[in-house]
Parts: structure tokens; C-alpha cells; sequence
């Protein structure tokens, strides 16, 4: 009785992490590295997540979680709120809707296809701050930025299938 | 969360629930527009709510920012030991000019110190102080700012200037109890009356989120010249005048890109100034997006 008290709690704990995850990404996304240049350019760590987590567990990341995330984005960046917000759930919704092309599609393909998304992102990010300060950003460092985001992503998205396939290979 | 059991189809959508979906992507990016939108019409609640976000994130932030910075300091380090001697030879150089500029400025001092008891000067308030360490770098291209770790609670109030030893970092843009968000120099919001050190020449700094901000509004037939620097004017309140912002590196039509003395990359502690001033960066104006002029 008790043992199956303690599986379920170590079931919901561990459907838990994508969220716990996502969050920690974006907490790590603020942290100052003192790399000279690298704070205009510094990627985008939790759009990677979502869209992982999009691909091969949306149940675990769902759109109302993918909002949240958003929001804090939003809040610690300095973004106006909401700009992530719905960058994010547009991606997560994207995604979704193409998760048939993604089932058991080589990591080439993951990969490219997160090039695609993160350019609509970064685009759609920069628009919407364009038009919430009514002014432009430099075009320049938003296209590095997507580079650098788009560079840093097969590291941390082999961490996340090492993740899924041994915390949530029972769930 | 609940359908993880069907999982032969691992997460496909589910046909029954496409509708629901449907339902709260819409009301979802609903929202993300209607927040856009109240922030744009209410700052203050915005910025109240980004205030308690930060602030709770701030312990975290605070506890990874350090081992960081002190990893860091140890690589720049072992970088620094090869260049020992080099650096050596450029010191002593540097030494001997400023043991030059040094007695230059004692003699000033003693002067300026003299002809204010001729002229029976009332001195400034001397401005008080906090120090603070930078804990967050936010924003990549779109926003420039930091998060120090000091607010409220250490007196820091909105609209603070924000400085280093080598300059003007920005202003207090938004506070928490026990942090505050910096907006600094280059972000696109930030616009700055300064003049021309040399020629007293008056303008406005701005930011376009690139490493250097651009002088606006020179006045007609004003042209600074290579090497100028730049140093805040004092007027509108926001600033005291002198702070030293960086030099003229470069020259174009239109507008003048400046070369900030702080880094960036090298903030670590940060002095927020209490001036006593009365700032004109209210945030409405703020809002606008005041003079975006390109």
C-alpha cells in the first residue's frame, strides 16, 4: 500500500520535470556569463525546451505550462509581458500540428526543423517588441542571436533525450 | 496530463480533444495580446508584477551569478599570467602619465579649492550610495538591462543613476524589495541629455540595442570630433551633470556612434547613486517610447 503511495508520488514528480525543467532554462538564460558580446547574443534557452517538449511530450508540456513559462520569460527579460508569452504558444502550437512530419524523424531533421521555428520565433519576437515600443531593434544582433540559439541546440536537446529516456522512460 | 496512459500514440492530439485545444490556444494568445496591450495603457502594474517576479527569482540568480563570476576571474587569471610582462611594461608607461595628470589635478584641486572660499561657493549634497552585484543579464538583442541585488530595502528608488568606476551604466528602471532592474545606456528606450565634454555641445545619447548608442539631436552645424568624450549634461534632472558615458569613436552623417567606458560583459558590482534629483523619466513617457528618432 504504502510502496504504491510512494510510486505514484515518484510518478507525478517525475511528469513534473519538463515544467521544472523549462523553468530552470529560463533562470539560466539571466545568469552573467562575462563572456565580452555574449549577453546581446545569448540564446534563447527555453523556446528549445518547448519546442522538445512539444514534439515528444506534450502531454508533460502542455500550452497552459508553455503560457507560464512565457510569462516569467517575459517577466526576468524585460520583454514587454505577453511577447513570449505568445511566441511560446504559438510555437508549442506549431509543433503540435506538425507531429506526424516529426514522429521518428532523425535528429537531423529535429534540428532543422527547430531552425525553421526559431527563425519564425526570433522574427515574431522582434516584431512584437517593435511594435510594443514603437521603435526598432537592431535586426543585426536578432539574427545573431538566432544563430547562437540555433547552435546551442542539439547540446541541450541530447541532454533532454538522455532525460526523457531515463526519468521518463516509466511514465 | 492525465492521458499518459494511451501511450501507444505518444501524444498524438487526440481527436475529441482538437476543439478544447482549439479553445485554449485562442484564449491563451488572447491573453498574450491583452497584456501587451495593458502594458502599453498601465506601467505600473506591469512593472509591479515584473518587480515581484524578480524578486523572487533574485535569491536563485544571486546564488548561480557567483561561482560564475568568481570562474570567471580564475580564467581571466591564468589568461593575465602569460601577458605578465607585457602588462608590465605598458603599466609603468601608463604610470608615469598619470603621475603627470596627477600632480596637473592636485594643483587644480588646490586652485578650485581656493577660488571657491573667494567666491564663498555652497557645495553640493554629497550623493549617498549602494553598491550592488550584478545578478541577472536580461533581455538578449531586444532589451538591455541587468538585475542587481539590492532594492527597497536598501533605499533604491526608480530613476537612479547607475554607475562604475568608469561611467555611467544606465538608471534604475524598475524596483523590488530586494532587487532592481537597470536599464542600461544602450537599450532602445534609453535616451540621455548630455554634452560634448570639450565644446560644451548639447545632445541626446540613445539607444538602439547595438554596443554603441548614437548622439541624437545635435544641434545644426555642431560637429564632434574623433576622441570627444561624452559625459552627461545634468539637464532634465534625471542625471548630475559630469558622469563621465564614453568617447566618439567614429564618425557619420547624422548621428554619432559613442563608445561607452563600461562593458558590458564586465559588470560585476555596480554603484546605484542617490543624487536627490527629480527625475523627468516618468514612466508614461517612458511608455511612448519617447523621441524615436532614428
Amino acid at each position: 500500500m504504502k510502496s504504491l503511495f510512494w510510486q505514484r508520488i515518484d510518478l507525478v514528480v517525475r511528469s513534473l520535470t519538463p515544467f521544472v525543467l523549462t523553468l530552470v532554462l529560463v533562470v539560466l538564460g539571466q545568469v552573467p556569463l562575462h563572456i565580452p558580446g555574449f549577453a546581446e547574443v545569448a540564446p534563447i534557452l527555453p523556446l528549445m525546451s518547448v519546442y522538445f517538449w512539444a514534439i515528444y511530450r506534450p502531454d508533460l508540456l502542455p500550452v497552459t505550462a508553455v503560457f507560464a513559462v512565457g510569462l516569467i520569460q517575459d517577466a526576468l527579460s524585460g520583454m514587454p509581458f505577453g511577447v513570449n508569452a505568445a511566441v511560446f504558444v504559438i510555437v508549442h502550437m506549431v509543433v503540435l500540428s506538425q507531429q506526424i512530419f516529426f514522429q521518428g524523424k532523425s535528429f537531423l531533421i529535429i534540428w532543422l526543423g527547430f531552425s525553421m521555428v526559431a527563425a519564425g520565433a526570433v522574427s515574431l519576437i522582434w516584431l512584437l517588441n517593435a511594435m510594443v515600443f514603437t521603435s526598432f531593434a537592431s535586426v543585426e544582433a536578432a539574427f545573431f542571436q538566432y544563430l547562437v540559439t540555433v547552435g546551442i541546440f542539439p547540446i541541450l536537446a541530447l541532454m533532454l533525450v538522455r532525460w526523457q529516456r531515463t526519468v521518463l522512460a516509466q511514465i | 496530463m492525465k492521458n499518459h496512459k494511451h501511450k501507444s500514440i505518444h501524444g498524438l492530439p487526440q481527436p475529441g480533444s482538437a476543439l478544447g485545444n482549439r479553445f485554449a490556444y485562442i484564449t491563451l494568445l488572447l491573453s498574450a495580446f491583452g497584456l501587451m496591450l495593458l502594458g502599453k495603457a498601465d506601467v505600473g502594474v506591469m512593472e509591479r508584477a515584473r518587480a515581484h517576479v524578480t524578486d523572487g527569482v533574485a535569491p536563485i540568480l544571486d546564488f548561480i551569478a557567483r561561482p560564475v563570476a568568481s570562474f570567471d576571474r580564475m580564467v581571466e587569471e591564468v589568461i593575465s599570467i602569460n601577458k605578465l610582462l607585457d602588462e608590465n611594461a605598458r603599466l609603468k608607461i601608463e604610470n608615469q602619465h598619470l603621475m603627470q595628470w596627477q600632480s596637473a589635478a592636485r594643483k587644480l584641486s588646490a586652485e578650485n579649492h581656493q577660488l571657491k572660499s573667494l567666491l564663498n561657493f555652497a557645495p553640493g549634497t554629497e550623493p549617498g550610495f549602494v553598491t550592488g552585484r550584478v545578478i541577472a543579464d536580461t533581455g538578449g538583442a531586444f532589451v538591455h538591462s541587468i538585475v542587481v541585488n539590492a532594492g527597497k530595502r536598501e533605499k533604491v528608488s526608480k530613476g537612479q543613476a547607475v554607475i562604475t568606476n568608469d561611467g555611467l551604466v544606465g538608471r534604475v528602471h524598475g524596483v523590488g524589495s530586494r532587487s532592481s532592474r537597470v536599464l542600461l545606456i544602450t537599450d532602445l528606450n534609453s535616451r540621455i541629455p548630455v554634452v560634448i565634454e570639450s565644446t560644451r555641445t548639447r545632445a541626446i545619447l540613445a539607444g538602439d540595442n547595438t554596443e554603441r548608442p548614437r548622439l541624437i539631436h545635435l544641434p545644426p552645424g555642431a560637429a564632434p570630433n574623433l576622441g570627444d568624450r561624452i559625459v552627461t549634461s545634468g539637464h532634465g534632472g534625471a542625471f548630475p551633470p559630469g558622469i563621465p558615458i564614453g568617447i566618439v569613436t567614429q564618425l557619420g552623417d547624422g548621428s554619432v556612434p559613442v563608445k561607452p567606458y563600461v562593458h558590458r560583459d564586465r559588470l560585476e558590482y555596480v554603484r546605484i547613486v542617490d543624487y536627490d534629483l527629480q527625475g523627468i523619466l516618468d514612466a508614461n513617457l517612458a511608455a511612448k517610447g519617447v523621441g524615436v528618432f532614428k
